[in-house]
């Protein structure tokens, strides 16, 4: 197998504070006719940077400062313009995140497909148009001969990622760069888009850099895989043999994440704080968004709401706490039956019923300092201002695992997203609440800064007792911090229980679609899940 | 503060001393002006001399006092309305965007009412029947001029208003007047304040404008539009007199739109 990239000391930086900073530091790799090398790290590690630069291509602010890149003969370091618009999409093609990102949604998708085949005068409209047909098929999209002539936003968001990488494919480029492509997906439908990879880099015997932060996805599709921290490479090595004995103390973190914790019992003695019967709710007043919902949360444990997209679990948070009022049914909160409506409720109602969110830069407001956004709960709820209030303060930070001094006087914008969700918790607690709604609070966050995240929430429960309603579709979180599971699907739950009733078989069949989609650190796992599931796709 | 004047373009940096100088001559008016702003102390349209540094006006006024005392007059008038309307019209519009529903459709309503008028001529029609005193000047234009500030602050509001931070104040039970003051308004600021310098300009136009039809500023207080109308006039002699508070006006003007211009850049997010 020759090689096809070899990229070699390069050195990337970046415009920032008047002066130019490394954020790629001496990162060479070599990739082979039909290999695929996946490259993982946390945020900020340099991944995608590293993965545009194999395209000759660097973002807004950042420039190639030194080293090779050595695209099949070809060097891209230094390139013209026009050398690299050759290049780019003939040999060398790039599968973004988000499909906002790739398709321009005023156009059929089929057209932008083959603008680049026709672009490149590598074939006609219409024999590029008959190609495009062919790699639908062979990536299973439904539909392949009518699918092409829909708009963007007429695909689910797998399929849409799958159209991207047939995109992708259009001019038979020899590599492909797949940026994160499963990261904003569904465990379900993350399965489809592996499955897609697989038969490109496998049977059509592409070469493929595979960026991710998740190791069991990347374990499933890579041959090798390299771990970035930093800008810096930290370990490299064949992927069975890297996941089995990590050399670096770093990998070893990344491959532990999601590490059980003790297990509660849920017994019938312990106080109910919740209960929600029989609700239902709508947004429009003809189709009901949620039915039949019934669930209890005890005192001092953690519920966990799982369901894909579209299932209801933020809506049956608003619900509950009245922003959008049920039309059936009744919510019983610490013995009292709560108004529907958020305006009905008293003071303490709202007080010891919190929420935090997914994203903590839009929960924060951007011109408040941290000491304004936990100072304003304990000036609403309990009249706490000055020396007292400030004293509060502090203890909260340090509950956060914050250092008062460092954080108190900080504008919420010049935290890390780690430390605005620690902030976020902390305005929940200022409340002293006795439910916190956690909505999907660490999805948007790195692996070990979300591990963090939990770690603190469930040393705040053991210490204080307080519950959560945790929200999430990522189930290896689920296992990981539930005491008792309910599942959703459009709307309804179908299975709730204690997390080991419904981690063990027999399960409702959707559950057991759901656990068996969630990706195992094994390298054989999707191989043989898809030879499983075969029937179902064709 | 200083950081952000040291990065500012140059043409932000001409705008705003141009606005300061402007501001100058307004604030330290009695102690520049050679003579009284009514005094008749030459002939008519005289030239530029060392006496009568721009001359003389229609009746014999000296000019540079008439002109630094119609800074004064024309920007504190200018600024007073552009104020009030913003005051208006940001408050109702905040109070549209967070409380929606049948308020925001009534209010948004009205306000379209209001500016269907041609506003030249709406304002023509108030005035000639109060009067053009300087209260109802500032009250008639205010008014007019608030319904733009509305449909702004009302769409930049409600960019706010959906952020989850403005949900987290509502589910902690806070008010509307709170949520306004501390969650919407300092979010909204810069463009607000962009918008504030170039509704300024647009009052000052307008009150120009309106002096120069006879409704605006009543003589003899010194006005740059009514002083435009006065000197008219010498343009048929070949004497270009009106040309100097025409030229003041556009100055100030493209003054102030070079400090907006650099602040809606600021506020744009585009620059980072």
């Amino acid at each position: 197998m020759s090689t096809i990239l070899e990229i070699n000391n390069l050195y990337i930086e970046a415009f920032s504070e008047e002066a130019w900073q490394p954020i790629v530091k001496d990162v060479s790799l070599t990739l082979k006719k039909g290999e695929v090398l996946g490259l993982i790290g946390e945020s900020g590690a340099g991944k995608s940077t590293i993965g545009l630069a194999a395209m000759g291509y660097t973002r807004q602010g950042c420039r190639l400062a030194s080293g090779s890149i050595n695209l099949d003969g070809v060097e891209l370091m230094g390139a013209s313009d026009e050398d690299l618009r050759l290049v780019r999409g003939s040999k060398i093609a790039y599968v973004a995140q988000s499909a906002a990102a790739s398709f321009n949604p005023s156009h059929r998708i089929i057209k932008q497909h083959v603008e680049a085949p026709v672009q490149h005068g590598i074939m006609s409209y219409s024999e590029a148009q008959k190609e495009a047909i062919k790699i639908y098929r062979r990536l299973f999209l439904p539909n392949p001969e009518k699918i092409g002539f829909r708009y963007p936003h007429e695909l689910s968001g797998g399929q849409l990622q799958r159209a991207m990488v047939a995109m992708a494919m259009s001019c038979e480029p020899q590599i492909i760069v797949f940026d994160e492509p499963t990261t904003a997906l569904d465990v379900t439908t993350q399965i489809e888009v592996l499955a897609a990879v697989k038969e490109i880099t496998e049977k059509m015997n592409k070469a493929a850099l595979y960026i991710t932060h998740d190791l069991a996805v990347v374990a499933q599709v890579a041959h090798r895989i390299m771990v970035l921290r930093n800008g810096r490479l930290v370990e490299e090595g064949e992927t069975r043999a890297l996941i089995r004995k990590p050399k670096q103390a770093y990998t070893r973190e990344l491959l532990n994440v999601r590490s059980l914790r003790e297990e509660k019992n849920e017994s019938e003695k312990m106080d109910v704080i919740l209960t929600v019967k029989d609700v239902a709710a709508t947004y429009t007043g003809e189709e009901n968004v949620l039915e039949d919902i019934n669930l209890t949360v005890r005192k001092g444990r953690t519920v966990a709401l799982v369901g894909e997209s579209g299932s209801g679990k933020s809506t049956l948070a608003r619900v509950i706490t009245g922003l959008l009022p049920a039309t059936r049914g009744s919510i019983n909160f610490l013995g009292q039956d709560l108004p529907l409506e958020l305006k009905h409720r008293t003071k303490d109602n709202l007080r010891r019923l919190q929420m935090i969110y997914q994203m903590p830069d839009t929960a924060l407001n951007p011109k408040q300092t941290v000491r304004r956004v936990i100072g304003r709960p304990l000036a609403f709820y309990f009249n706490m201002h000055g020396k007292k209030a400030d004293a509060r303060i502090r203890e909260l930070l340090s509950s956060i695992e914050l250092e008062p001094d460092t954080y108190i006087n900080r504008l919420t914008t010049e935290l890390s997203g780690g430390e605005k969700q620690r902030i976020c918790i902390a305005r929940a607690l200022a409340a002293r609440p006795d439910l916190i709604i956690c909505d999907e609070v660490t999805s948007a966050l790195d692996q070990l800064v979300a591990e963090g995240i939990l770690d603190l929430l469930q040393d705040l429960q053991n210490k204080t007792n307080i519950s959560y309603l945790f929200i999430t579709h990522d189930l290896a979180t689920v296992k990981a911090i539930a005491d008792k599971i309910v599942i959703m699907l459009e709307g309804k739950i179908i299975e709730q229980g204690a997390k080991r009733e419904i981690l063990t078989p027999p399960h409702h069949e959707y559950t057991d679609k759901l656990l068996s989609s969630i990706p195992e650190m094994d390298p054989d796992w999707l191989d043989n899940l898809l030879d499983e599931r075969l029937d179902s796709y064709i | 503060m200083l950081s952000l004047l040291r990065q500012s373009p140059l043409s932000a940096r001409i705008g705003l001393g141009i606005v300061i100088l402007n501001c100058m001559v307004a604030i330290f008016a009695p102690w520049i002006a050679p003579y009284s702003e009514t005094a008749v102390v030459g002939n008519v349209w005289e030239p530029i001399s060392a006496q009568f540094y721009l001359g003389t006006d229609h009746i014999g006024r000296d000019l540079f006092t008439r002109m630094v005392y119609g800074a004064r007059n024309t920007i504190a008038l200018a600024f007073l309305t552009t104020l009030l309307s913003f005051l208006l019209g940001s408050c109702l519009g905040f109070v549209a965007a967070v409380k929606k529903g049948w308020i925001d459709m009534g209010l948004s309503r009205f306000i379209d009412m209001i500016m269907s008028f041609p506003t030249l001529i709406f304002a023509l029609m108030i005035l000639s029947v109060l009067g053009s005193s300087i209260p109802t000047l500032i009250f008639t234009i205010a008014l007019l001029d608030s319904t733009r500030v509305y449909r702004l602050s009302r769409a930049v509001a409600m960019d706010i208003e959906v952020m989850e931070f403005v949900e987290v104040a509502r589910l902690r039970g806070e008010g509307l007047w709170w949520i306004i003051r501390h969650e919407i308004l300092p979010n909204a600021m810069p463009p607000l304040t962009a918008e504030f310098g170039l509704r300024f300009c647009f009052v000052f136009l307008f009150i120009a404008s309106l002096s120069f039809l006879g409704l605006g500023i009543q003589p003899p207080l010194a006005d740059w539009g009514g002083m435009v109308r006065e000197n008219a006039g010498a343009i048929t002699f070949g004497i270009f007199t009106p040309l100097i508070p025409a030229g003041a006006i556009a100055f100030l003007t493209v003054g102030v739109n070079m400090i907006v211009d650099w602040f809606l850049h600021l506020s744009s997010g585009l620059h980072e």
